[in-house]
């Protein structure tokens, strides 16, 4: 049994701020983290792994210092992780990612057949969820998202049995190994890994693919080049023409602010306090 | 769409000749099941203003298992603003599976050429974009808050969240098409369907049979809906952030929701701290909600909050610090402690609910 987990790094958003003057992202000290819904598809490799043997390698295209977040997974109990790095990826949008990491993983089945592939759902910073599906196209693989529960994987057979969050509820779906699955979040916690992995992870010789090692000829396919999609501009939303009422009273009260802020609500819009009163017990 | 915001094009990029001949807005009718899903009609009325702007047909792609009521739901689709419907009918189609949906909808795209083509950013449109869009190697920018037609030309500027919603960026697709996009369900607004208003059906053959599918469907289990929240389609939602400082404060949000018959939201910082569930979280991670009243007690209101519940028609915030960006889109504000002043309206609405029941 041989899984590939796709993982990213990505900046910590819930700690990037804009600048309030320039409107540019602040990046210092904005430390980088893997992005959490890969943990859960990391997780569930490792489960799967524990369950019925075999190897999980992880796979990250980025630059240099994500070589970090391959450790990382390293020493949750990952055995082998590579990097993609290429200046020639700069500016991939996910069309341009997906093919990149195709390439990548057919480059690895070349050594060792793959039985399954994982990704997040969607990372936090794109929050696309677009490379994912984009991968099992190229590759011309089944393609499971937001599976909740791996319910049964037969190797001999070469099939799997999932649960995957549909519109209004849940499929049972069988399908044919190879596959890519992305994982729903919250559906396992990842694991504390254990000393031997994390002195393994640090001494672990990580490889760096670029673009010819990943197998990439076509450089055309790549960064921007590769990317359909252009960005034509950054900006931070306008304010609406007027800011907020603010309510405010001599004393300050609660209570009176309360009963301020009401009376001017019901004078400016009487239709709210009919809703509210139709509504409320 | 790119992950990482990259340095604005400088120059114009041409439309490849290829695709010049490619016209019209498509919307793509979330079925399953025989139920079709809101993001859809809320498609159709924002793609009835691209397709006049570009002066073109909005046309509505319905695929169903024989027996779903395909016809009506075309008929449905022009009472919500399409002027024509493609329809392709077939046994593989009876549950939702990326194999057939991908097929049926890219060999559409090839046959009729659409120059944009949104699907609603559901588990359904997700999974189905991602892969049309790779098939067709397209551009496709996901979880749109705002369309336009660019000035002077047909591109699509597709507006969307950016770093963890810190940031809005807009996406175009200048030289492939067709142009995609997916929109999140509520983040545009619901049109008013006219029943009087008809269409042309398109009956699309589609060849593919169950043989051909490598993925089965071996069960369905229907959601339990009758304890889940339902945010999306609140009337009124009270919700409350890190500002309540303990998960303890938080039970004076549910205090006044249950006077004001409200649903109860959250921002996500506490949904992560785990004081309220997933499924009550507002935002660009979250739902995106559209109700008459919406109070946010201690929240700052950064964008990936924003996007969630800026189309409330009434915004009341309470925050301590005056310089907080919700103030910048609320209508109303209090600039106080959240827990001293939400018990006070908690109060107020009582007082006041039980005069006018009184009168009324």
């Amino acid at each position: 049994m041989h899984s590939v987990v796709c993982i990213k790094q990505v900046p910590d958003s819930a700690q990037i701020r804009v600048h309030p003057v320039t409107n540019t992202i602040m990046r210092q000290g904005v430390p980088a983290i893997i992005n959490p819904y890969d943990l859960f598809a990391l997780e569930e490799a490792l489960r799967l792994k524990d369950r019925l043997g075999g190897t999980v390698t992880v796979v990250t295209m980025g630059p240099p210092m994500a070589e970090a977040a391959l450790r990382k997974c390293l020493s949750y109990g990952a055995d082998d992780a590579i990097l993609v790095s290429d200046r020639a990826f700069a500016g991939s949008d996910t069309l341009a990612t997906s093919y990149a990491l195709a390439a990548t993983i057919r480059q690895i089945m070349a050594r060792q057949p793959v039985d399954l592939i994982f990704t997040g759902k969607q990372t936090i910073d794109g929050d696309t969820a677009q490379v994912g599906p984009g991968i099992a196209k190229r590759l011309d693989y089944q393609l499971l998202t937001y599976v909740s529960r791996i319910v049964e994987v037969d190797l001999a057979r070469k099939e799997i049995v999932v649960e995957r969050r549909a519109e209004g509820g849940v499929q049972l779906l069988k399908t044919a190994t190879p596959c890519l699955i992305t994982l729903l979040e919250g559906i396992n916690e990842m694991r504390f890994g254990d000393l031997e992995d994390l002195f393994r992870a640090a001494r672990y010789d990580l490889q760096v693919w670029n673009r010819e090692a990943a197998g990439i000829d076509e450089v055309e396919m790549i960064g921007l080049k590769g990317s359909p999609t252009v960005v034509s501009k950054v900006f931070a939303p306008r304010p609406r023409a007027q800011r907020a009422q603010i309510i405010e009273t001599q004393d300050s009260e609660p209570r009176n602010l309360a009963a301020t802020l009401l009376a001017k609500v019901f004078t400016q819009h009487p239709k709210l306090e009919k809703e509210i009163a139709k509504r409320a017990i | 769409m790119s992950e990482q915001p990259k340095k604005p094009a400088r120059k114009k990029v041409e439309l490849d000749p290829r695709f010049a001949s490619y016209r019209h807005v498509w919307v793509f009718i979330e079925n399953e099941r025989g139920q079709v899903h809101s993001v859809s009609w809320e498609l159709l009325g924002e793609g009835r203003k691209l397709a006049d702007r570009l002066g073109v047909e909005l046309c509505g792609v319905v695929m169903a298992a024989p027996g779903e009521r395909g016809r009506e739901i075309c008929r449905e689709a022009f009472h919500y603003g399409a002027d024509k419907c493609y329809l392709v009918q077939a046994d593989v189609l009876r549950d939702y599976r990326n194999e057939p949906y991908t097929k049926a909808l890219t060999d559409l795209v090839n046959a009729y050429q659409p120059e944009i083509l949104m699907l609603g950013a559901s588990t359904l449109g997700r999974d189905l974009a991602g892969s049309v869009a790779t098939t067709l190697a397209t551009g496709l920018t996901a979880d749109c808050t705002e369309l336009a037609i660019e000035e002077g030309g047909r591109n699509l500027a597709a507006t969307r969240p950016t770093f963890g919603g810190s940031l809005l960026c807009t996406i175009m697709t200048q030289r492939h098409r067709p142009q995609m996009a997916t929109v999140r369900p509520r983040v545009m607004s619901m049109p008013e369907p006219d029943p009087v208003r008809s269409g042309e059906i398109v009956e699309v053959p589609f060849s593919m049979f169950e043989s051909d599918i490598v993925t089965k469907v071996l069960d369905f289990i229907a959601d339990d809906t009758r304890d889940k929240p339902n945010l999306p389609f609140a009337d009124i939602i009270v919700a409350g952030g890190r500002g309540l400082k303990k998960p303890e404060n938080f039970q004076l949000v549910w205090d006044l929701a249950k006077v004001l018959g409200a649903e109860v939201g959250a921002s996500r910082p506490v949904v992560q701290a785990g004081w309220v569930d997933l499924d009550r979280q507002v935002g660009q991670s979250g739902k995106t909600v559209r109700p008459k009243l919406y109070i946010a007690a201690g929240i700052s209101g950064a964008i990936q909050h924003r996007v969630g519940m800026d189309g409330a028609d009434v915004i009341i915030a309470i925050n301590s610090d005056p310089n907080a960006p919700i103030f910048d889109f609320a209508h109303f504000g209090i600039v106080g402690n959240a827990m001293t002043i939400l018990p006070a309206l908690t109060e107020a609405f009582r007082a006041q609910l039980a005069q006018s029941r009184k009168a009324g």
